[in-house]
């Protein structure tokens, strides 16, 4: 508000509109005015009157959020932290300082970033230096209100390395410090650097007793600590679990704080401890405090029951808890009904909410986005790898239809939920064959891929791989839309993991597909992108790109047809691959490329000219490895084939290079696959 | 405890300040009586409850372990009007049922061709509507040839030739197919199926009528069906091919599902009801009729100053008189400390006509009073006895002994004030406690005392007296009467229900009558042992109990003609001269007669009887109140409704 006494009309306003507006200013003056009062006596010379003065204010702004606001402009904060600092300033005043600053806090965001610029957290963390309990007690009070807000930024509890240990050793002092601390913590603890730094700093050894303090609040505070601590953390994970809390076991702590008489926030905050525990590793999947108490507490927070918030937080930490396990997977598909349970997630607002109160529409409004994202996200872990509750969530009351909406939704976090969602459903055979060619999921999905970040781009990519594979009956569709211009874009990414996903796409595509298609997909990719994939740093587009080449060649006269255009780039790259530093993988699926192209028409003299070839397939029978020698052997096998033309000799000069010698030492070889390819290819030349 | 400390901080705020307490502090001083009031009731229960589990030797181990069980989840089923499941009926079953091991195995022993071949078997009996909460599980041993199992519930009467679920009001779900069966022959898909190996659990929740099973400890969810289970279902088991075994858990091994943590959370959601249940804009109201019912409770019981105190700082108003109250008090002192004779003239003399109208009263305290002279505390047989010198280990509790004043002074009220136990029946440690610091007193001061003691025992105990008495006097009026009212507390703390059963005994009894404790107890003091006899060991004082015998003897004889045989007066004179026939009457058969808190009962029944006499209640609305709180939470179960098992009177009383 202006001080200059004259209201500035922005707009053309109605005259009862101005009326008010100008009362209103009148109000504020008014109250300006007093609220100068107290600034003034802030500079008194006499410390008995400041000190009066800073009570009196203290009484003033109580409540008050425009007193507040009003003192602040004045410039009531700067001198309040003087005389905080002031060690003239006796510590009554002192301490009523900090106090008029933590109600200060407790106004308005745009109070907290006024402190905040004002310097208040290093006057407020200088002042835990003092001695007096009761003064630092108002210090950390009005700290954790700054802290405890969005606008301020948590790295100024790190800036200097004293004050999380100074923090550790203020912890006992009394059940305010202990609850301000824990509770600053809590809420500083946004990182692995933070986690770690509190770590170091023995914050295990010095919050695990407050769990089982007299006062709730402390309680509460010290497990939010825990479950921020060991958020994707092994190292604090590992050291949890070791911990005991007066003889006993601290996933024994938390298991009684997951009883049902508990307040639902604490039951969910214990159960998210455990879960973070779980999930790094500290406490198997198979223990009875998560199967038995942390899944079904979490599957409770799912329920209608509870508040919007709860519902999501307790969904999104048990698609977190069972993510990697089956078992625990399968306990959820039928535990209080889950999966109909979270259809109910998707109907707010509801209807009758918009009729019945506007803040109750606003509300669901307001969490709508969220619990859409939480149910997709659950529904994605839920079906990860069980058949059966993929079909139970597919059935689950218009599932397909709202994840086909979900794929569409502004919200890119609900975007990202349901193509997590759909891409968990995709990895069943059956419903790729029924309810996702029914729903047509690959529109939206197409739709999807065309401008979206990477987060998205990934998931949908990935599903568009499975949409792709050979029994789908979306594969049709999709390869009339365009869709090899945009996987090849893909294996251009940045990304290692959209470019796996793009090539991925279309070696499924180029399984047993039409000639047309593989020309297609030469043509989009082109030979040079071909074999800048091919020396990738990234294993997995290797690969993917050695299986495209191999779904490309098959079938003689695909081979023959690619093999006479591309050959000598194909040969090249081969030669490379085999010469390089590679797995056995790799080298494996590069064998198996030459055996294909020995089984060409045309193609096989590619490899019968060159001889450099020839001794690196005899020198792969020899290798160590058994999946090499067999791969190896497939490819001479195909050269030496008996009823096609040339063939004898193909096996005469096959002979003179010694590969009979090499093939009837096979024959005797223990592994029994190799034994009889060795055998059959010995038969072409007795035949 | 919270009675003895509330008082003493609504006297001290009485005495001391002159600002009405806050309502805050108003309610916690009412919270603290109406607690320390009802606890007594809370008490009697449990002495109830624990005579049930003793008796027969033969207990094994797994019953017992069931009983207990049964009792924690069950706390508010009271077994004789409703006994719980136990194990499989071997009556109410189909023959192609077979039970073993102890009625809780269950095996098929059909033909199993089809449907038709299905068989069931209920529990001993229907799940009681108090239970609030009632869970089952049942083990499938063996899944048989096909597995066609069914767990529920059904109504007596339901077709036992069927799997529970098929026919109306009969509820089960189904191994073969997972589904949930509600009094139809078409199943709703419910959950997964079940097998060999398999614990199946099923849940009865009779506060909203709803059912849930679980499997290996995993709930599958409310059935479908909502308030729609019919009453006194009983759990049910239904097999249908060869080979199937399963076996049943009523609570005889711990369960595999958490039901107590399920039933924790009802229990919290009623409370959190109950506390918030709105009163709105009769706050004042509530207040004032609290306020009114503290009052009263105080003023029945003759808590004369604290009801004095209480009235100032919540300015409210006492019908009765004050001298009334303090006539009463001293009455029912007297009772309380086995002078019953006192009493008879002393109840004679301020209520002229009340006994004479009351016969069978006047016949109960005539056989109390004969029994206190057997014991040798009735002043009848005590101005015989006071120049014994043995007399003084025999009444310890006199005053000048009493630790009413100097060093034990304070202690005696701290232990007052602190320990929970001394207002609320005697418990073992603190009967130690007590008689260790008397027996030390009463052998420190075995010189011969100037004063009679009987003078000094009643003034010790009577307001009116207190001039003549020495100690007193030097201490103001304000902390005498405090004091008085402290002691007064211990003194007639006894409360009774209309079922006249006695509330509690306080350790001030034991005070007075420490000798007996002692040597039943712990036999230290061998000498307070020995002075022990029939009427204090007073020759005069036993003629005159035998005279005294002679005419409650007449009086019965009298009584008989006027009114008719009573076989109660009968009883009690037979109990009463029966203490005469051993050589230790304290250890004997009857010598329960002998312990002072049967003179509560007595005690309350004069009591009543005088306010009766004045038109004014015989009980105190507190106890009515609470009274009528425990009957409709036990009628609630009779008309079942099963949030009366977490709404139970004693979860408030702490």
């Amino acid at each position: 508000m202006r001080n200059d006494g004259r209201p500035i009309p922005t707009l053309e306003v109605s005259a009862a509109q101005q009326q008010i507006h100008l009362h209103t200013f009148f109000i504020l003056q008014e109250v300006t005015a007093t609220s100068r009062h107290y600034v003034d006596r802030l500079f008194d010379p006499d410390p008995q009157n400041v000190l009066q003065g800073v009570i009196d204010m203290k009484n003033a702004v109580i409540g008050n959020n425009k007193q507040k606001a009003n003192l602040i402009v004045l410039g009531a904060v700067p001198r309040l932290l003087y005389l905080l600092q002031q060690s003239s300033s006796s510590l009554e005043l002192r301490t009523e300082c900090a106090v008029v600053l933590g109600s200060l806090a407790m106004g308005t965001e745009n109070n907290i970033k006024s402190l905040v610029d004002c310097h208040i957290i290093p006057a407020l963390l200088q002042g835990l230096l003092c001695s007096d309990l009761i003064f630092i007690e108002a210090c950390l009070r009005c700290l954790r209100t700054v802290f405890i807000s969005p606008v301020t930024p948590v790295q100024l509890l790190y800036t200097d390395p004293t004050v999380i240990p100074h923090l550790m050793s203020l912890l006992s002092r009394s059940r305010h410090t202990k609850e301000y601390i824990t509770q600053i913590f809590a809420h500083c603890c946004k990182t692995p650097e933070h986690q770690t730094v509190l770590f170091n700093h023995s914050a295990i050894q010095n919050i695990a007793p407050l769990l089982i303090s007299p006062s709730d609040k402390v309680r509460m505070q010290a497990l939010k600590c825990f479950s921020v601590l060991a958020y994707e953390n092994t190292q604090v994970s590992m050291t949890l679990v070791n911990v005991l809390v007066d003889g006993e076991q601290l996933s024994q702590v938390f298991v009684r704080m997951m009883q049902r008489d508990k307040p639902i926030e604490m039951q969910l905050t214990a159960a998210k401890c455990l879960t973070y525990m779980c999930r790094a590793g500290a406490i198997r999947t198979d223990d009875n405090c998560i199967i038995l108490k942390t899944l079904p507490c979490l599957v409770r927070m799912c329920s209608k029951e509870r508040l919007l918030e709860e519902r999501v937080e307790g969904a999104e930490t048990l698609a977190y808890l069972m993510e990697p396990d089956v078992e625990l997977q399968r306990i959820a598909s039928f535990t209080d009904h889950l999966v109909s349970m979270l259809a109910d997630y998707f109907k707010y607002p509801s209807s009758v909410s918009a009729i019945t109160d506007i803040k109750r529409l606003d509300h669901d409004l307001k969490h709508a986005h969220e619990l859409r994202q939480a149910a997709f996200k659950l529904y994605a872990s839920l079906g990860s790898n069980d058949e059966d509750i993929r079909k139970k969530i597919t059935e689950t009351e218009n599932m397909m239809d709202r994840i086909v909406s979900g794929l569409s939704e502004s919200s890119i976090k609900v975007r990202l939920a349901a193509v997590r969602c759909l891409h968990s459903l995709s990895r069943s055979v059956q419903q790729l064959r029924t309810s996702f060619h029914d729903h047509a999921v690959w529109k939206p999905l197409m739709k999807l891929l065309q401008n979206a970040p990477d987060e998205v781009l990934v998931m949908a990519s990935s599903t568009l791989c499975n949409l792709l594979l050979e029994f789908s009956p979306s594969k049709e569709p999709i390869l009339d839309s365009g869709v090899i211009e945009l996987l090849c874009s893909l294996t251009q990414s940045d990304s290692p993991a959209l470019r796996v996903n793009g090539i991925w796409a279309l070696m499924n595509m180029a399984f047993q597909a039409d000639q047309k298609v593989k020309v297609e997909i030469v043509r989009a990719l082109g030979t040079e992108q071909l074999f800048r994939l091919l020396s990738d740093p990234d294993t997995n587009v290797l690969m993917k790109t050695l299986g495209l080449l191999r779904n490309l060649l098959s079938t003689r006269p695909h081979i023959d047809q690619i093999m006479s255009s591309h050959g000598k780039q194909i040969m090249q790259a081969v030669t490379l691959i085999l010469e390089g530093e590679h797995s056995i993988e790799v080298k494996e699926q590069t064998l198996c490329i030459l055996a294909n192209i020995a089984d060409g028409n045309t193609a096989k003299e590619l490899i019968m000219t060159n001889d450099d070839m020839l001794q690196k397939i005899k020198y792969y029978m020899g290798h160590s490895n058994v999946k090499l020698q067999l791969a190896a052997t497939f490819c001479i096998s195909n050269l030496i084939w008996n009823e096609e033309d040339g063939s004898q000799e193909r096996q005469d000069k096959l002979k003179d290079m010694g590969f009979v010698d090499i093939l009837h030492k096979l024959t005797q070889a223990s592994d029994p696959n190799l034994c009889d390819r060795a055998k059959t290819a010995m038969q072409q030349y007795l035949a | 405890m919270a009675l003895p400390s509330c008082q003493q901080c609504a006297l001290r705020r009485a005495l001391c300040s002159t600002t009405v307490p806050t309502r805050h502090c108003r309610a916690a001083v009412i919270r603290g009586y109406l607690t320390a009031a009802v606890s007594l009731l809370t008490k009697m229960a449990e002495l109830g409850a624990g005579s049930l589990l003793t008796g027969d030797p033969a207990f094994s181990y797994q019953e017992h372990e069931l009983n207990e069980r049964l009792k924690r989840l069950y706390p508010a089923v009271n077994e004789e009007e409703t006994p719980l499941p136990r194990s499989w009926s071997p009556k109410d079953k189909y023959s192609y049922i077979g039970l073993s091991q102890n009625n809780l195995r269950v095996h098929y022993k059909g033909h199993g061709k089809n449907h038709k071949d299905a068989a069931s078997v209920r529990a001993t009996h229907p799940i009681p509507a108090a239970c609030g909460i009632y869970y089952f599980e049942v083990k499938i041993v063996s899944k048989g040839r096909d597995g066609y199992m069914g767990i529920g519930l059904s109504a007596q009467g339901v077709n036992m030739n069927r799997l529970p679920g098929w026919d109306k009001h009969s509820y089960g779900y189904h191994g073969d197919d997972g589904h949930s069966f509600c009094s139809s022959g078409t199943g709703q898909p419910y959950g997964p199926t079940f097998t060999t190996g398999d614990v199946i659990g099923c849940c009865v929740n009779l506060i909203n009528n709803t059912c849930f099973y679980t499997k290996n400890g995993h709930s599958l969810g409310n059935n479908l069906m909502k308030n729609d289970l019919r009453p006194n279902l009983y759990p049910t088991v239904g097999l249908q091919t060869p080979g199937e075994i399963v076996d049943a858990n009523f609570g005889q091994q711990p369960f595999v599902f958490d039901i107590e943590d399920y039933m924790s959370e009802w229990r919290a959601k009623i409370h959190s009801m109950i506390a918030r249940f709105p009163i709105g804009e009769r706050l004042g109201d509530w207040q004032s009729v609290l306020q009114n019912m503290v009052s009263s409770y105080l003023v029945h019981h003759g808590y004369c100053a604290t009801a004095m105190a209480f009235s100032r700082a919540t300015e409210t108003m006492i019908q009765e008189d004050q001298t009334s109250i303090k006539n009463r008090q001293r009455i029912q002192k007297l009772v309380l400390a086995g002078r019953v004779g006192e009493a008879i003239d002393a109840t004679q003399q301020l209520y002229p006509g009340l006994l004479e109208h009351n016969p069978n009263l006047l016949f109960m305290l005539k056989c109390r009073q004969f029994v206190e002279m057997v014991n040798g505390t009735d002043s009848e047989v005590r101005c015989f006895s006071v120049h014994s010198p043995k007399s003084q280990d025999s009444y310890p509790g006199s005053p000048n002994l009493s630790p009413r004043h100097g060093a034990t002074n304070a202690h005696l009220h701290s232990t007052g004030a602190d320990s929970p136990t001394c207002s609320n029946g005697v418990t073992p440690t603190n009967k130690n406690k007590s008689h260790n610091k008397y027996t030390g007193v009463s052998s420190a001061s075995s010189s011969p005392s100037s004063s009679p003691s009987s003078v000094n025992y009643s003034e010790s105990n009577s307001t009116d007296s207190t001039k003549s008495q020495p100690h007193s006097a030097t201490s103001n009026q304000e902390t005498s009467d405090s004091e008085m009212e402290i002691e007064a507390e211990h003194y007639s703390n006894g409360v009774t229900e209309s079922s006249a059963r006695i509330m509690n005994g306080t350790y001030k009894h034991q005070e007075i009558l420490q000798a007996d404790d002692s040597s039943v107890g712990n036999g230290v003091a061998d000498d307070s042992c020995s002075s022990r006899q029939l009427c204090g060991g007073n020759q005069a004082a036993t003629e005159r109990m035998i005279q005294f015998g002679r005419e409650l003897q007449a009086l019965s004889e009298q009584l008989c003609r006027q009114y008719g045989k009573n076989a109660t007066h009968k009883k009690m004179l037979q109990d009463a001269f029966s203490l005469l026939a051993y050589s230790d009457p304290w250890n004997c058969p009857v010598g329960q007669q002998l312990d002072p808190m049967q003179r509560e009962a007595i005690c309350s029944a004069l009591n009543s009887a005088i306010l009766e006499s004045q038109n004014l209640p015989k009980q105190p609305p507190l106890m009515l109140a609470l009274g009528q709180a425990t009957e409709c939470v036990q009628l609630m179960a009779r008309v079942r409704s099963g949030s009366c098992s977490f709404a139970r009177v004693d979860n408030f009383l702490h």
